[in-house]
């Protein structure tokens, strides 16, 4: 193995070189060190290392979620949206959305509530002439999401792209925009929404703390924050199958389905160092959240946490 | 020498100076993906299964070459370090490429030698030796170095075979290479790669083509211990017949 190591330093070359470069140019004060799962690194690195991974999943993301979750990632999913249960005229912001599964499950739900807002009003008004039953149907047609709006924003150009298309692809239009931006640094003004939503997302966020001060920003005073995420398994017993199956399953999925091992094993190794529950509760505190609370799906496989901007 | 497998155990590893580590271990040649006894079998399984159902991904035919080639490739070595002009070849490390071969040379060779017979066999095929996937789970470099030169020598043996790359010209192909290397990925691609044959065609197969490669590679000498880069003036004929390769029907 020491034999190895001239060899490997020559191989690894352009990065390895330009830190080194980078660190004496610098002099005392290195760039900040943090982790790319369980490798070391700065982390400018580590967003480029990141934006890398998801413009390379991008096109299979949904397959490969459906492949490693057995199809239950859409359960979680289901549960996050009725947990925030939004009324018609609810403002989302769902950052990290990418291809766009919490915002068109946001847009179903509202549409459903809104149908049966108006089927419960027009119970109630049987004695209606038909001039003012036209009109309500009309009503139906231009507001069936009742004002409701959600923002997609996500980093990475690829991730959009393909939500973009499944949004042509499934009809979803009304109500819904996509824009470009960065967890750490929100493009929008403050007190803007009224849910701020990030699945499986906020592990990948270099900073996150910064990232929970910009969800705090950006929402409306009595606004809520909604975070579905990757978090720890007590369970002894369980926790090893789990280790068992996403050490050794996931990547060969990924290697077989989307041709792409390393991206996959990169999945893995940051589900391991995400903080966990009553860590990120902490955090979410310190960004100044109120009733900051969590919920396990899966025994702890999967958690939701909740807070108020108050 | 052997890598230890990564058991996913969390351990945060200084990148600078070494270089950043892709696995919980040392890999041991760039593209390097340690990989568990366990992970290997299930990688052999879904990408026999994939390849199968869609021929197109090329990339799963060679993770199952180097996920089951444990036994067939130790071997092949063996014969090539037994062997001068292989022993000369594990030394040297050719490696067939566009950026090492030179194109315009070889097009100017004589009709009928190797080099000249090899450019045509590219351009009528439209492929390139660059196409070639790089190994990523062989867990030895110098096994590694094998399963990369018999990737690299495969379109020299359609080019030898007088075969066309169609999944008839490719089966055949497969055939010869199956019984020439042992790779068990070379013997499922034989077996199960006419499944995608109409049936004239597997007849000619059946009848013609594959008595004819089984026949050859019988009699045929290591194809991994040519040094083809050392022959490209050669005549293709003289070669196959110093080889063992029977006349393509």
């Amino acid at each position: 193995a020491a034999g190895l190591c001239p060899c490997r330093a020559l191989l690894t070359g352009r990065s390895g070189a330009l830190r080194a470069f980078c660190g004496s140019v610098r002099g005392l004060a290195a760039a900040p060190e943090t982790h790319f799962g369980f490798q070391t690194v700065t982390e400018e690195e580590r967003r480029e290392k990141i934006y890398k991974v998801f413009e390379s999943v991008a096109k299979k993301y949904d397959v490969m979620n459906d492949s490693m979750t057995l199809g239950i990632h859409r359960v979680w999913k289901d549960i996050l949206v009725h947990k925030m249960n939004p009324s018609p005229g609810t403002l989302l912001l769902d950052v990290a959305g990418g291809t766009g599964d919490i915002a068109f499950r946001f847009i179903n739900y509202v549409r459903s509530v809104r149908k049966h807002q108006l089927q419960q009003k027009l119970k109630h008004h049987q004695n209606l002439s038909w001039q003012e039953i036209s009109e309500s149907y009309q009503e139906d047609k231009s507001k069936s999401l009742g004002d409701s709006q959600v923002v997609v924003c996500d980093i990475n150009k690829e991730m959009l792209k393909v939500g973009k298309q499944k949004a042509q692809h499934l009809g979803y239009s009304e109500g819904l925009s996509w824009v470009l931006g960065n967890a750490e640094e929100l493009p929008f003004d403050d007190d803007q929404f009224d849910v701020y939503t990030i699945a499986f997302g906020i592990r990948n966020v270099t900073r996150i703390d910064l990232a929970l001060q910009e969800a705090y920003r950006v929402l409306k005073p009595g606004g809520r924050f909604l975070c579905l995420e990757f978090s720890h398994v007590n369970n002894p017993l369980l926790s090893r199958l789990y280790d068992l199956y996403s050490f050794q399953v996931i990547p060969v999925l990924g290697e077989v389905i989307a041709g792409d091992w390393k991206s996959y094993q990169y999945l893995v190794e940051s589900i391991r160092r995400f903080p966990a529950q009553e860590e990120f509760t902490a955090m979410i505190e310190d960004a100044g959240f109120f009733k900051v609370d969590y919920q396990n799906l899966n025994w702890g496989i999967v958690a939701i946490h909740s807070g108020f901007k108050l | 020498g052997r890598a230890c497998l990564s058991h996913g155990e969390p351990r945060a590893r200084h990148g600078r100076g070494e270089g950043e580590e892709e696995e919980g271990c040392y890999w041991l040649y760039p593209g390097h993906i340690p990989t568990s006894p366990l992970q290997k079998a299930l990688l052999a399984a879904g990408s026999a299964f994939m390849a199968l159902s869609d021929p197109y991904r090329h990339d799963m035919v060679a993770v199952l070459g180097e996920t089951t080639g444990c036994l067939a490739l130790p071997n092949l070595r063996d014969k090539m370090k037994h062997h001068p002009e292989g022993y000369r070849i594990l030394q040297e490390r050719p490696r067939i490429r566009l950026s090492t071969l030179d194109m315009a040379r070889l097009r100017g060779l004589p009709d009928g030698t190797l080099g000249r017979e090899y450019v045509r066999f590219l351009e009528d095929n439209k492929v390139s030796p660059d196409t070639r996937m790089p190994p990523k789970f062989v867990d030895d470099e110098e096994l590694a170095y094998v399963i990369q030169r018999y990737r690299e020598v495969h379109d020299l043996m359609h080019t030898l075979l007088g075969m066309p790359t169609n999944m008839l010209g490719e089966v055949v192909v497969k055939w010869f290479e199956a019984i020439q290397t042992g790779l068990p990925m070379c013997v499922l691609g034989a077996a199960f790669g006419p499944v995608h044959l109409s049936a004239r065609k597997l007849q000619v197969l059946a009848t013609e083509l594959v008595p004819w490669a089984v026949r050859s590679a019988r009699n045929a000498s290591c194809i991994l211990n040519v040094y083809y880069e050392q022959r490209w003036e050669q005549a293709v004929e003289s070669l196959r017949e110093e080889i063992g390769i029977f006349p393509p029907p």
